[in-house]
């Protein structure tokens, strides 16, 4: 039972871990990183879904009936260009920040706010 | 050429924003984006009158039939929300000028322009579109210009609350990403209408349930929803004056559409009502938003800040209109949307001119600037009262529904609650008064002139409507009427 759905497990620990960086760590980039963690784990939810019991990949061949649906795939294609867009954003806002505060944690930060 | 519209509402700004970037100097950008905006405000206005007359519209891009290919669907509600999201976006715009030449480098103006028209493409997307993957996309289209235009503040602290607001911001958008894969993997469609149809027969399922929670909580993120509001104070306090004045009247309003989309049209009215009394959750949500955050406004002396968390109280009305459940508590949030983005429009054009004349928007600043100001102060002091709920204006026929609703729905505690909140703005509100009209000005501000014309104007503007729409009320009624008449409909 729990083997046979193992995929939607590690999405589920995926997305908890991500979660759980984002929260807990303080440093800019470490956020970042469990951010990306957070939004993959999504990605392998929507191929998992997609998933048909013994269809190939979905490119038309003489002789295969049985597809995967590509539609969940084209989907998330999209999803992960908006994902890329995203770090890419932030990084370069962290570079900012790094650039103007001298730091990138998160409590450092704070403090040099409340000295001004 | 009139049958196009839907997908040129929101291929126009797209396209702008490319074509603003070959602009490269910032007064022409400004030109030419001010003219798009008014083309895409003409869009909107020839919509809503279509709409009114023939009932909703639907677009299939590239040909193809709606449950398959992507439809854009505009029907009285989005209509509604394109015409104000277009009115205070073209009028916003009108004002950028001076302001952002004055706030931002001159290299960098080409590029706040783009993103603007990003921006407002991604808002008109949202409301325009019909397919729920679609409002994934134009949600990050709009939300990563947001992130870039509050980076362009020229505190450092606008860099740290850009990067808050992507990490919620971007959590948000995930939960809305997995709901909608809940809702994909059951009913194998991602039309709205199509989803309306058959999600139905899969009431009571957990998955549907997931996928509902998933869509509300991601929405609520960017709303800016009391406790998940967090973010929105320092967002709006440290962006440049325009963008603040652009947010606070667009931004939450296409939220508060959405959350209004996939509660009433998509999932119907009582879906949750099984297993989680939602309305009740957005009642009590909604009145600490409104007490919580008046009473940290009270209290705040960064007045851009202050305006802030009142956007959270008002927010927090406009979902206690949800909570109520009654079409006329739906209507009140429709009237609360529109009323809202005219008074915080106004405001905050007001605190750009503040802080385009004196460089900061801090309670010493104002000091005595009713004198030097007058009319950027007359201006704050009209969208106040009108934030308060004073009668003649459009924050009374908001409260007027609200109360309405409350009583007719036997919600006797709210009563007090919202004329207490309306006291609690009226302290702040005050507190502003006094400060521009009976305190000394502070040494070197007695030289200070009016604001720009082209700021003034848009304030104005704004102001008027403020009275206007208070005293005439048919247009935002009978618009938001025929799209509660829509939504409940589509709910029973």
């Amino acid at each position: 039972m729990v083997t046979d759905f193992y995929n939607y497990w590690i999405v589920i620990a995926l997305m908890m871990i991500g979660f759980f960086i984002v929260i807990v760590q303080g440093n800019l980039v470490k956020k970042l990183i469990g951010l990306n963690i957070f939004q993959t784990s999504v990605f392998i939810f929507y191929i998992s879904i997609a998933k048909v019991e013994g269809g190939t990949a979905p490119i038309l061949t003489e002789g295969v009936v049985l597809y995967s649906n590509p539609l969940p795939h084209v989907l998330i294609l999209t999803a992960i260009v908006v994902g890329i867009a995203t770090m890419a954003l932030a990084l370069s806002l962290v570079v900012r920040i790094h650039k103007a505060y001298g730091t990138i944690e998160e409590e450092e930060l704070q403090e040099r706010d409340h000295e001004c | 050429m009139l049958s196009h519209l839907p997908i040129l509402q929101v291929i126009i700004p797209l396209l702008a924003a490319p074509a603003c970037l070959l602009l490269d100097r910032g007064r022409i950008a400004w030109a030419f984006s001010c003219a798009v905006a008014i083309v895409s405000l003409a869009i909107s206005l020839s919509l809503l009158h279509q709409v009114s007359g023939a009932g909703p519209l639907s677009y299939e891009l590239g040909g193809w039939d709606a449950p398959w290919g992507i439809e854009y669907r505009i029907d009285l509600l989005s209509a509604y929300v394109l015409l104000v999201v277009n009115g205070v976006a073209t009028l916003v715009l009108v004002a950028a000028r001076s302001s952002v030449a004055a706030e931002i480098d001159e290299a960098k103006q080409p590029l706040f322009y783009v993103l603007y028209m990003l921006c407002l493409a991604g808002l008109l997307g949202i409301i325009a579109t019909g397919d729920i993957f679609n409002v994934f996309v134009f949600l990050e289209i709009s939300s990563l210009a947001t992130y870039a235009l509050i980076a362009l503040g020229r505190d450092r602290r606008a860099l740290w609350a850009a990067y808050q607001y992507l990490i919620v911001g971007t959590i948000g958008a995930t939960f809305i990403l997995v709901g909608i894969g809940f809702l994909y993997s059951l009913t194998g469609t991602l039309n709205m209408a199509d989803l309306a149809q058959r999600l139905p027969a899969l009431a009571e399922s957990a998955s549907v349930y997931a996928a509902f929670a998933f869509l509300v909580v991601g929405v609520c993120l960017k709303l800016a929803l009391f406790p998940l509001h967090l973010w929105l104070p320092n967002a709006y306090a440290y962006a440049p004056s325009i963008v603040t004045a652009f947010l606070a009247a667009t931004a939450t309003k296409v939220a508060v559409y959405l959350l209004l989309r996939f509660h009433f049209s998509v999932f119907g009215a009582s879906f949750t009502d099984p297993v989680l009394p939602l309305e009740g959750i957005f009642l009590v949500l909604g009145i600490a938003g409104v007490f919580v955050a008046s009473i940290v406004a009270i209290f705040e002396d960064n007045i851009k800040r202050l305006f802030a968390y009142s956007s959270v109280a008002q927010i927090g009305y406009m979902v206690i209109g949800m909570g109520i459940g009654s079409a006329t508590g739906v209507q009140a949030t429709l009237l609360h949307l529109f009323n809202h983005a005219l008074m915080k429009g106004a405001l905050f054009l007001a605190l750009a001119a503040v802080v385009y004349r004196l460089g900061g928007a801090n309670f010493s600043h104002i000091r005595g600037l009713g004198r030097t100001m007058p009319l950027t102060m007359a201006a704050i002091v009209v969208a106040g009262l009108s934030l308060v709920g004073v009668p003649g204006t459009v924050g009374f026929i908001t409260k007027w529904y609200l109360v309405m609703a409350a009583i007719n729905g036997s919600h006797w505690l709210l009563v007090p609650a919202i004329l207490l909140g309306s006291l609690l703005a009226l302290v702040y509100v005050w507190r502003i008064v006094e400060a521009a009209y009976f305190s000394e000005p502070v040494a070197g501000t007695e030289t200070c002139r009016e604001a720009p014309l082209g700021l003034l104007l848009a304030m104005w503007l704004l102001v008027i409507a403020n009275v206007y729409f208070g005293l005439d009320t048919r247009l935002p009624v009978a618009a938001s009427d025929g799209a509660v008449r829509l939504l409940m409909g589509g709910a029973g």
